[in-house]
């Protein structure tokens, strides 16, 4: 699904800084993979690469089978919009639209209709238990409801990946291990899962855990979820 | 562009910050409601002053004769010269542009006591003769009977058209006219008519409700004039220069009367086209200068629109960066950019125009919209095609005003949003 061969990334700012310095990962079709590292180590500016958030400076990466390089940025976001879902640490709903509109905007850019967008968005809040929350404006919503909704926006145009960058870090224990449970199950219907995390616990939940350093993969660990006793793992 | 959903986004974005969107609409409003109100102010003042002149020709030229300055052909400058009827044949027949060509020969009370009387009753009028085309020229309303005719002319009957304050002071506004002799110069004559002029701004030798108007054949019968006469008036006829017919008129004559060729002091000219085009080019030139005014202070409420919005682009980095991720193209963030700008301006230039053409409209109303002769403010209201321009101006305003933010907003990646602080 997602194949990384020897990407780069430099940053040119006051400094340049090398902060990818050749990737390979590949990651398969149904896979649940965090990556973890250091602060500054380029978790980020992976899964942005990952998303066509960001360009890389060289190297190959194929998305579900198409090359992803030198893309014009209609194209980034056809791409975006067909593949990729994204969960932010920051949720970035839109603050004046209600949950519901935010999570039927991704299927308004696919010119989807008013109706149907409305109705498919309304049967994802459903799912993540938030129906009675549709009409409320993000401000009204605990962080917890908020990752609710922006899971459901990531997921309402029935994404082939979901890339999520420090999806529980701005929850506490409890809602975090309700939010991993909800990317597990989503996990468990094929949808391919890049979680990007600096806790161990949350890592632990996921199949493979690539460990990043200095730019380079330092090492792939596999991991075995179903062992893990969930709520000590979140603390 | 303007389906539903648009518009929804759209209306989203602009309700969010009302307070800002007014003060922003504010400045559009502004310009557009100036412009509305100077244009209808223009429009009445034109009205005003048109309606001042209404009912004279405007393309009519006086030609009056004056002491020659020039000896020519065995005569002394200084000799005085009159028109005749036959002058007037030679230039309806060698002269073409000549529409209409109408004599006068006037006359007062030389020592200005009472010159025209009914019965015991008198007043001090002038008299002036002229033929019947002279009220295509100088309109009248005819209040009762008629004005002179040909059968008038042609058999040189005593008779007399009073203007309408002759009427009123000699016989009596309560007093049918018609048929009564009244006595002019000590002369009797037979009322057939009474006129009252359109217009009395514009006036010839004294204003025709203050005149005796006689048949010209008449009159010259009762000065022992000849067939001469004071002076003429002309029009020119559509499609002719009135300036050239002047020069083909005043050659004419100077042959017919022996003035040398360059002789320009014998015969005065006053050209009411003249000063007719001069009140249109000051009436252009206002109108101009209006249009200035009014679409600079329409262009800053622009660039108040887009600072405004620039501001706004920069304040929603966040949430474009978003709509990016979640797949918006460029087009579709610069659409929804510049619609916004397009909604906010339309919204509040249409506002201007309505509540600016309803203002002109009941002061119109107050003004009032009839045409008389001492007014200088008539019917300010803005015709149907500056309202048109006025739209189109604010539409146009309103793109120009969401270009800038839109460029703005589409350098905005996915990227800026997602990354923190
Ligand atoms: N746009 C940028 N311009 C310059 N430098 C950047 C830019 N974005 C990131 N960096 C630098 O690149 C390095 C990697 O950043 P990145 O955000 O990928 O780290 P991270 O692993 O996600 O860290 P954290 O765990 O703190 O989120 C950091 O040193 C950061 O300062
Ligand atoms: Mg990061």
């Amino acid at each position: 699904m997602i194949k990384l061969e020897n990407i780069h990334k430099t940053y040119f700012g006051a400094q340049p800084l090398h902060v990818l310095k050749g990737i390979n990962l590949n990651v398969e079709e149904g896979e649940m993979v965090s990556i973890m590292g250091a602060s500054g180590s380029g978790k980020s500016t992976l899964l942005n690469i990952v998303g066509i958030l960001d360009n890389y400076d060289d190297g190959d990466y194929h998305l579900a089978g198409h090359m992803v390089k030198d893309l014009s940025e209609n194209q980034a976001a056809e791409f975006r919009n067909k593949y990729i879902g994204f969960i932010f640490q920051s949720f970035n709903l839109i603050p004046f639209k209600t949950a519901l509109e935010n999570v039927a905007l991704p299927l308004f850019y696919q010119g989807v209709g008013r109706k149907k967008r409305n109705a498919l968005a309304m049967e994802y809040l459903d799912r993540f238990g938030l129906k009675d929350w549709a009409d409320h404006y993000p401000n009204e919503l605990s962080g917890g409801q908020k990752q609710r909704v922006s899971i459901a926006r990531a997921l309402v145009t029935s994404p082939k990946i979901i890339l999520a960058d420090e999806p529980t870090g701005a929850l506490d224990s409890k809602t975090s291990a309700e939010v991993m449970q909800i990317l597990r199950d989503v996990n468990a219907t094929g949808i391919t899962m890049v979680i990007v995390t600096h806790e161990r616990g949350i890592a632990n939940l996921t199949r493979k855990i690539v460990h990043l350093k200095d730019g380079l993969i330092e090492s792939i660990e596999e991991n075995d979820p179903d062992k893990m006793d969930f709520t000590k793992e979140i603390k | 562009m303007f389906d539903l959903d648009s518009i929804t986004e759209i209306w989203q974005t602009i309700t969010r910050n009302k307070t800002r969107s007014i003060l922003t609409a504010f400045g559009v409003f502004w310009g557009i409601f100036i412009l509305v109100i100077l244009l209808a102010c223009g429009n009445g003042f034109d009205n005003g002053m048109r309606s001042n002149i209404e009912g004279f020709s405007t393309n009519s030229t006086f030609m009056i004769p004056n002491y020659t300055t020039e000896a020519y052909k065995g005569y002394q400058k200084g000799r005085y010269w009159n028109p005749d009827m036959s002058d007037i044949e030679a230039i309806k027949m060698k002269i073409k542009g000549v529409d209409m060509i109408s004599p006068i020969l006037t006359e007062y009370s030389y020592n200005g006591d009472n010159n025209v009387f009914f019965g015991t009753k008198g007043g001090n009028f002038s008299m002036k003769g002229v033929l019947p085309n002279y009220n295509d020229i100088d309109r009248c309303k005819v209040l009762y009977g008629r004005f002179i005719n040909e059968t008038d002319i042609n058999e040189g009957r005593k008779v007399c058209v009073l203007g309408k304050k002759v009427y009123e002071d000699v016989i009596g506004a309560d007093k049918n006219p018609l048929g009564l002799m009244i006595k002019a110069n000590g002369i009797y004559y037979q009322v057939v008519g009474v006129i009252e002029p359109y217009n009395s701004n514009i006036t010839v030798s004294g204003s025709m409700d203050e005149t005796v108007v006689l048949p010209m054949t008449t009159m010259q019968l009762a000065y022992h004039n000849g067939d001469k006469f004071d002076f003429f008036v002309f029009t020119t006829a559509r499609g002719y220069k009135t300036k050239d017919l002047q020069e083909e008129v005043k050659t004419l004559l100077r042959e017919r009367h022996d003035i040398a060729p360059t002789d320009e002091g014998a015969i005065m000219c006053f050209d009411f086209e003249q000063m007719f085009t001069m009140f249109d080019y000051l009436f252009l030139g206002i109108k101009i200068l209006i249009w200035i005014v009014g679409i600079g202070t329409l262009l800053s409420g622009v660039v108040g629109v887009s600072n405004i919005m620039l501001v706004t682009i920069k304040e929603r980095t966040r949430e474009i960066g978003v709509r990016r991720a979640l797949g918006a193209k460029p087009a579709l963030i610069i659409r929804q950019v510049v619609a916004e700008s397009l909604l906010l301006t339309i919204l509040a230039g249409i506002v201007g125009l309505v509540i600016g053409v309803s203002i002109m409209a009941v002061v119109s109303g107050f003004v009032g919209n009839t045409p008389s002769e001492d007014v200088m403010f008539l019917d300010p209201q803005i015709g149907f095609g500056a309202a048109v321009a006025a739209t189109v101006i604010i539409v146009l305003s309103g793109l120009m005003a969401g270009v800038l933010p839109a460029m703005r907003a589409i350098q905005i990646r996915a990227i800026d949003a997602i990354r923190e602080e």
